[in-house]
């Protein structure tokens, strides 16, 4: 689902290389933790997925397009196979629940009917039923970002990135949020998780993925945050 | 669903920088105003012109049945062939005389009838009644002193005319309409496309987190951008109508009601005339609201 052979990427007018030489593959269905210290290359890897930005060297493939021969009028295409949930959860404040989760399906020019069914399931599934009325400055820290999951999935992406997501998080709501991105990878989305968590990952056991300036150190299955 | 979302956006745009939307539709209407005035006087610079002004400095008018009798005209009757002949072979072998048209008196009841078309002196006139002419373009247009005083004296030639002296003046006050006209205009479009430009920039940064989530879940950057481009149009449309509306009523009040009535010895400009400025302002209007809206929208919602 995402490959990544011999990547190398250098932002513009920098000497060192954000990534260098990373050659990885994360299957279908697969959820993959991403950690490692700041300034690791973490952002970088979800960047290029997203193309937000394009390898210097190297092919990036992702959802079966080469990213480096994507034109950029297809790029929203690829977007819509790919949810994104952030620290920050990145809800519109103006807009209500229901509003915030239907945003995603207007923009991409969903009928209304397939809103009117989709939106209130998809908040039933991230365990919002009934808010969807409610302002984002409303609910709490989880569940505001519930409602970003809720926006993340509703347009049935094949892959969901997932930006230090407890990063805002107490442990007992991070516990929530994680159990809702099992139930997500289950149903057979793949998931990558970037995080400083080391309680989650440990908890999770789930495959590892560890940057150090720039370099894959480590890549294990089942694996834990540090070494053991 | 989808145009629903774009329109909303779209009037929420409009009211939420009304007071810049208003600057932009003043400033539209303002310049393309000047800018259409600018195409009609040039359009009326041309009608002036007429049909010679371009391709001759001299015109030798011939002795007619309306001349009345002088040194070189017998009263009230055509010049004779052979005098003809002698004025056109003493135009023909001066050297400053490049080219030589004879206009007989059948082309000059038709250029006639094209610029009296309305006037009741049409009736009163026939084909008789018009005179011939040589017109004579000169080598060096400065030079015209020596062909005029060699044909002036011939017989059959009732004057000689310097179509430039007399017009010369007024086109140059109708040049400096055009230039003035159009480098004001020029500057105010400048400005409108300026302000366009910094509207989309503000309402870019309003609108960031909604931009930035549309681009995360793969909107269309046609989509992301619709809204900007119906406000920037919106707002151009008004000031065009503003704009063909004033220039309308400037074609009624001073050309058709005044100069057309009080100056008759010109062909003035009319409606046709106006319509087509106003196409020109329109097209020059749209352009300047859509040119700047991409290159904006390009730099401010880049993927």
């Amino acid at each position: 689902m995402i490959r990544f052979e011999q990547v190398s990427k250098t932002y513009d007018g920098q000497q060192r290389a954000a990534l260098r030489d990373v050659s990885l593959e994360v299957e279908k269905g697969e959820f993959a933790f991403l950690v490692g210290a700041s300034g690791s290359g973490k952002s970088t890897f979800l960047r290029l997925i997203l193309r937000e930005h394009r390898a210097t060297r190297g092919r990036v493939f992702v959802a079966g397009r080469e990213l480096n021969r994507l034109p950029s009028w297809r790029v929203p295409s690829l977007r819509r196979d790919i949810g994104t949930v952030f620290q920050d959860f990145r809800l519109l404040p103006g807009k209500t629940v229901h509003e915030n989760v239907a945003f995603a399906m207007q923009v991409i020019g969903r009928s209304r009917k397939d809103i009117n069914a989709k939106v209130p399931e998809t908040l039933e599934l991230v365990g919002l039923e009934g808010k969807g009325k409610r302002m984002p400055e409303e609910l709490s820290g989880g569940e505001q970002q519930r409602v970003a999951v809720a926006r993340a999935v509703v347009n049935g992406p094949k892959i969901l990135i997932a930006d230090e997501p407890t990063g805002n998080l107490d442990p007992a709501t991070s516990v929530g949020i994680m159990k809702l991105l099992d139930r997500i990878n289950r149903s057979g989305t793949t998931v990558l998780m970037a995080t400083h968590d080391s309680t989650i990952v440990d908890q999770m056991r789930k495959r590892v993925i560890e940057l150090d300036e720039g370099r894959v150190v480590r890549d294990q299955s089942k694996g834990v945050y540090g070494y053991q | 669903m989808r145009y629903r979302h774009i329109l909303s956006e779209t009037w929420s745009g409009l009211r939420r920088n009304l007071t810049m939307t208003l600057a932009v539709i003043v400033t539209m209407w303002v310049s393309l105003t000047l800018f259409g005035a600018g195409l009609l006087a040039y359009q009326q610079v041309g009608l002036m012109k007429g049909r010679w002004y371009d391709k001759v400095e001299i015109s030798v008018f011939l002795c007619g049945t309306v001349s009345p009798a002088s040194e070189t005209c017998t009263g009230g009757q055509d010049a004779t062939d052979a005098q003809k002949q002698v004025i056109e072979q003493t135009l023909r072998s001066n050297p400053e005389v490049a080219q030589v048209y004879f206009e007989s008196k059948q082309e000059a009841f038709a250029e006639f009838q094209r610029a009296y078309a309305d006037s009741p002196l049409l009736d009163t006139l026939t084909t008789e009644d018009m005179q011939e002419s040589f017109r004579i373009k000169l080598v060096n247009p400065e030079e015209y002193e020596g062909v005029v005083g060699q044909v002036a004296g011939l017989p059959g030639v009732q004057a000689v005319q310097d179509l430039r002296e007399y017009l010369d003046p007024l086109f140059s006050w109708m040049n400096l309409i055009q230039v003035g006209t159009v480098t004001a205009s020029g500057l105010l479009l400048l400005a409108a496309a300026l302000q366009i430009g910094n509207t989309i920039r503000l309402t870019a940064f309003a609108r960031r987190r909604e931009i930035g989530i549309m681009r995360l879940v793969g909107a269309s950057n046609l989509y992301i951008m619709l809204p900007f481009l119906f406000e920037a149009v919106i707002s151009a449309a008004l000031g065009i109508l503003l704009a063909c509306g004033t220039l309308a009523a400037g074609v009624y009040f001073i050309i058709i009601q005044k100069a057309q009535v009080s100056l008759k010895a010109f062909e003035w400009i009319g409606w046709p005339h106006a319509g087509l400025a106003m196409v020109g302002v329109a097209v020059v209007g749209l352009a300047l609201a859509i040119i700047p809206t991409l290159i904006t929208t390009r730099k401010y919602l880049r993927v």
